[in-house]
């Protein structure tokens, strides 16, 4: 055997010792493939499961945390929700339109897999700034591949988050949250039992995609011929919704009767994954027939049967006496279903060329999972953080921003507002009748119900809210305290609606692990968020890790995207958006206190400039918040409310304006710290005023400040002193800044 | 009240996803909805018939283009031709004008994107299974969700429409393109009716509007009406 | 009997409007292309077709062109035989 094969793969010297050692004799060209993916960064989450061990995972309704293909909430009702939110990264930089579909078809199966019936995605995306024609490109492809492969999937995407900033111009960011809903008692795991049971190959055919660092074994095992070998190349993956569709039919029908024992979709390391979990997690074995898997052309060799990631395609373990009905509903939907594995008592994934044919390959099945290396990275605080004798510091000390005049102000503003529906007005966001807010507002808010999934008659419409958020800005700055503000403001985003915050999910997005910093940053960022999430009482349900986010030798800033589930207990007609009411009075609730470090006005205004430290999170103010708001809402005594995030007050009142037609006139807001500060544990409300003192009583019963910042109405923006803008004005720049600049050739 | 229920199939393609929709929305509103399988050819004791929206057979080749040699087309055709009312929504519409049971055809959006908003409506002709009864000038609030619902006909075909007052719903602020802002039209007997805005997405308080339920209720009566003087046997 | 390689362009009949033509013939001067118009967009598909003549070949593409891979409201459909069978 060539003693480099196994570092072209990925594999270190360690890894191919360990190898060996498990194997008891030195793989051959398969095995070595089948580990170098089950051991790679994607799949083993080697560099992060160290760190992941401190999240918080266990609350009063999970069912099931990380690890499983989702996490799965106890709704009530007999009603669960799965929810998962994965990367997409790398894929979409290279084809954004199937990089983005196929992430959306990918973690679309990690939800039907648990049996339910999903009903919801998300996208945080993150770009280059679209002033470059090629980020324009990425964006535009991106959201187009959401788009297409979403709606006709037949899954609304109602929410997400569209940002730029210069770290992304090389390397997008698209992430993919879905949500689905089960009877709870339809749960299944993805896990074979049962020696001699069957497992059966559902949906498409196998080919070369996404066949990646494994390719090397072509050029190491065969020829010189640069036409073979330009046939071997890894082919883009390519989505199709059309065949993702029937896979959720006939899926569901057949968990629904009963007709199989595991379930398990291919994603990452394809068949070798998905037969090896089934077989380790059940604690049994599995042998599989390379030549039983139906291939989309001819001449694979068997470590690109075992290796590729062809999409729509799930591994069902079923008895040998259901084989005929599954059969049949798998005809009735047109879906493809081929035997190609047989559950063992031997605990070993064999890999064979026909049922009584070669052995190709003989591991023991559980080593590609449990015994996947951990590594312990190095990990070094930025310079800026280390004073003279290498001890972390608090960072710089802040810089005021420049005085500024009234129109340099509004014009700060205005280019700070864009309305993102001309993303999410291409995506169907109202399938399923479920949709009560719609995308565009704090968080979106749905009827916990979907087709076969429905609470008893005569039970009150309940709801669950969905929010997705980052900040690489604050995580620049600290990734500590910006995860834990992250965390802080998602939940708010779920209490906007009324909703009470039951559970996380992340996606972290980080740069070169093999950094130090980034490690660093990593570290820092799972402390920030198990701190806040202690502190809230959130439990994470589950996550993805996405390494290696880094171009021209460059890492992205530390973008950790967590997204928050909440439940309401009764959905009633009006539930208050982001929006002014005329004559209404315009009330923050929470503290004063704001930073400018890490504010999206310095990052993004030319001429401004701030260091130093983020406002500080008080998570039991936050939690007393968080309770306050959502009874507020529940009983309709506000009419608008608005989580004050990114571009701070000002940007939060022109938002509400800009959306509802309606102006404001408010004081007290006595400078550009005020206005474009950011800071934690802070919402408007427009209230009706003669609610007014009733909301000031529960707030400070509640122990959360409040301030009367002034009146809605008019058809002018005014912060007296600061700012006096038209309407008109502001809602042309909040609607047009995305088709304009995306109109450019 | 009619003391029966009236019974509507909803009709499935692989690659249907409103049926669901479609069918729960007639249930609120009194009526028995069963699913039908694109392979069944019988559309028998049924007082209705929807194609509701979707990507039937992933709308691959042009949406409806395969979905109309689906065993059920011929059913929908005999039963269309005995004057049963048969509603086409969205994907369903594009099915009906493939399958040549209405005029016209749907092409991509002027911009060239997905479109998905609530868009205002304003009823053009009570003539229809959908409309009868309502209000000429009414204007509904209901959702449009489609890439392909550009409406376009050859001006003879138009005309003819137009004269026959055979334009059911026109667009208030037209979304897409459309010809004469069309958003739905009816055939001769007016018991054909295909529009691209989705009534069952307009049919729940929490929805934020329920004008799509003026339409749904409209059809009932009309399939309730063929019902009366006999009952159903 | 022969196998025959038929090519099939589908594209929206003259007077239909096309938005996507246009859009790309409006895009052509910012990348530098002056003086290029009538930008039609359209679909084109292939396939191999057993028959014992050429004629015979287009007959049977003709057919299923108009029946299937184009709408005859909005779209025409031109069928060329692309490779004649070896003597």
């Amino acid at each position: 055997m060539n003693g480099s094969l196994h570092r072209e793969l990925g594999l270190t010297d360690e890894e191919a010792v360990s190898i060996e050692r498990i194997l008891g004799r030195g793989p051959n060209h398969l095995e070595l493939a089948m580990y170098a993916v089950m051991w790679s960064e994607h799949c083993s989450y080697k560099s992060s499961r160290v760190h992941l061990r401190r999240l918080p995972t266990e609350g009063p309704g999970v069912l099931v945390g990380p690890g499983e293909n989702a996490g799965v909430i106890d709704a009530g009702d007999g009603i669960a929700v799965a929810i998962r939110i994965e990367s997409h990264n790398h894929p979409s930089a290279i084809e954004p339109y199937q990089g983005a579909a196929t992430g959306v078809g990918g973690i679309i199966r990690d939800i039907f897999t648990m049996g339910a019936r999903p009903i919801a995605l998300m996208d945080p995306l993150r770009f280059g700034p679209p002033t470059d024609a090629r980020n324009r490109w990425v964006a535009s492809g991106v959201v187009s591949g959401i788009s297409g492969y979403g709606n006709a999937v037949g899954v609304p995407t109602v929410g997400g988050e569209l940002e730029f900033g210069s770290c992304y111009a090389g390397n997008p960011l698209v992430n993919v949250l879905c949500c689905g809903l089960l009877p709870k008692d339809r749960l299944v795991l993805g896990r074979a039992g049962g020696v001699g049971n069957l497992a059966v190959l559902l949906g498409s055919t196998t080919g070369r995609d996404g066949i990646g660092g494994v390719s090397v074994l072509a050029s190491a095992a065969f020829t010189d011929d640069p036409d073979a070998e330009a046939s071997k190349r890894p082919n883009v993956q390519v989505g199709d919704p059309f065949e993702e569709k029937r896979l959720i039919e006939a899926t569901l029908e057949l968990l629904d009767k009963h007709l199989v024992v595991g379930i398990q979709d291919l994603g990452g390391a394809g068949l070798t994954c998905a037969t090896s979990e089934t077989a380790s997690r059940g604690g049994v074995g599995m042998d599989v027939d390379v030549e039983a898997v139906p291939l989309r052309e001819p001449g694979l060799a068997p470590y690109e049967v075992m290796t590729s990631e062809s999409q729509e395609r799930m591994l069902a373990i079923i008895t040998p006496e259901a084989l005929s009905s599954v059969l049949d509903v798998c005809q009735r939907w047109e879906v493809r279903a081929s035997v190609v594995g047989k559950v063992t008592a031997t605990g070993r994934l064999r890999v064979l060329k026909g049922w009584d044919g070669e052995v190709l390959a003989d591991v023991p099945a559980a080593s590609l999972h449990e015994d996947a290396p951990v590594c312990y990275r190095p990990m070094r605080p930025p310079a800026r953080l280390l004073d003279g004798d290498g001890m972390a510091t608090n960072g710089g000390v802040p810089t005021p921003p420049p005085p500024t005049s009234e129109a340099d102000v509004a014009h700060d503003l205005l280019s700070l507002l864009a309305d993102p529906s001309w993303a999410f007005g291409q995506y169907d966001h109202q399938l399923f009748r479920n949709t009560v807010v719609a995308p565009g507002a704090d968080a979106a808010l749905l009827r916990l119900s979907a087709p076969g999934v429905r609470a008893p008659s005569g039970s009150p419409a309940r709801g669950i809210a969905l929010s997705t958020d980052g900040n690489p800005r604050w995580c620049a700055v600290d990734p500590r305290a910006g995860t834990r503000l992250i965390v802080a403001e998602s939940a708010l985003n779920v209490a906007c609606t009324g909703a009470t915050p039951v559970a996380l999910v992340n996606c972290l997005n980080f740069g070169n692990p093999e950094h130090a910093e980034v490690m660093w940053q990593f570290s820092e960022a799972i402390d920030g968020m198990a701190e806040a999430c202690t502190g809230l009482g959130i439990p994470v349900v589950g996550g993805n890790v996405s390494f290696y986010n880094e171009s021209r030798g460059t890492d992205i800033d530390p973008t950790p995207v967590v997204g928050t589930l909440g439940l309401v207990d009764r959905l009633r007609p009006g539930t208050p958006t982001p929006a002014l009411t005329d004559r209404s009075t315009v009330l923050l609730l929470g503290p004063s206190s704001v930073s400018l470090a890490g504010s999206r006005w310095v990052a993004e205004c030319p001429g401004s400039q701030a260091g130093g430290a983020l406002a500080e999170l008080d998570l039991e103010l936050h939690s007393r918040l968080l309770e306050l708001l959502a009874a507020l809402v529940n009983e309709r005594l506000v009419d608008g409310v608005h989580d004050v995030s990114d571009g701070g007050l000002g940007v939060a009142l022109a938002e509400m304006a800009v959306k509802s037609g309606t102006g404001f006139r408010v004081s007290g807001i006595t400078g550009l710290a005020e206005l474009f500060g950011e800071g934690p544990s802070r919402v408007l409300i427009s209230v009706p005023p003669a609610n007014v003192q009733l909301i000031t009583d529960r707030a400070g019963a509640a122990g959360v400040p409040t301030a009367a910042l002034g009146t809605a109405g008019g058809d002018r923006l005014i912060v007296e002193g600061l700012l006096d803008l038209s309407l008109a004005e502001a809602e042309a720049a909040w609607k047009g800044a995305l088709p304009t600049v995306f109109s450019a050739p | 009240m009619a003391l029966v229920a009236v019974r509507v199939g909803v009709v499935v393609f692989p690659g249907t996803n409103c049926e669901h929709d479609v069918a729960e929305a007639l249930v609120e509103l009194g009526a028995e909805a069963q699913l039908v399988w694109h392979g069944s050819a019988s559309l028998d004791a049924l007082d209705a018939v929807v194609l509701p929206g979707g990507f039937a057979h992933g709308d691959y080749l042009r949406p409806g283009a395969i979905a109309r040699f689906s065993p059920v087309m011929a059913g929908v055709r005999e039963y269309a031709a005995g004057g049963g009312p048969v509603v086409g929504i969205c994907n369903g519409f594009q099915v009906l004008t493939e399958a040549h049971l209405l005029p016209g055809a749907l092409q991509k959006n002027k911009g060239l994107t997905f479109l998905c908003r609530m868009t205002e409506l304003e009823v053009t002709s009570d003539r229809s299974a959908l409309t009868a009864g309502v209000e000429l000038g009414r204007r509904l609030l209901v959702p449009v969700n489609h890439f392909e619902g550009n409406y376009t006909a050859g001006p003879a075909t138009l005309r003819r429409l137009e004269d026959e007052g055979r334009v059911v719903l026109r667009y208030v602020d037209n979304p897409n393109g459309s010809v004469h802002d069309i958003a739905g039209i009816c055939n001769e007997g007016g018991n054909v009716v295909g529009l691209m805005p989705h009534p069952e997405r307009a049919s729940h308080e929490l929805l934020g509007s329920t004008d799509g339920l003026v339409l749904l209720r409209a059809l009932l009566a009309w399939a309730g009406a063929r019902l009366e003087p006999a009952g159903r046997g | 009997m022969g196998n025959f390689e038929a090519l099939v362009e589908v594209q929206l009949r003259p007077g239909i409007s096309d938005p996507q033509g246009a859009t790309i013939e409006r895009a052509l001067p910012a990348l530098g292309f002056t003086g290029v118009s009538g930008v039609r967009a359209g679909k084109a598909f292939r396939l191999q077709v057993e028959a014992p003549d050429d004629q015979a070949a287009r007959r049977i593409v003709e057919e299923l062109s108009e029946r299937l891979l184009a709408n005859p409201v909005i779209e025409a459909a031109s069928v060329s035989i692309i490779s004649p069978p070896p003597a």
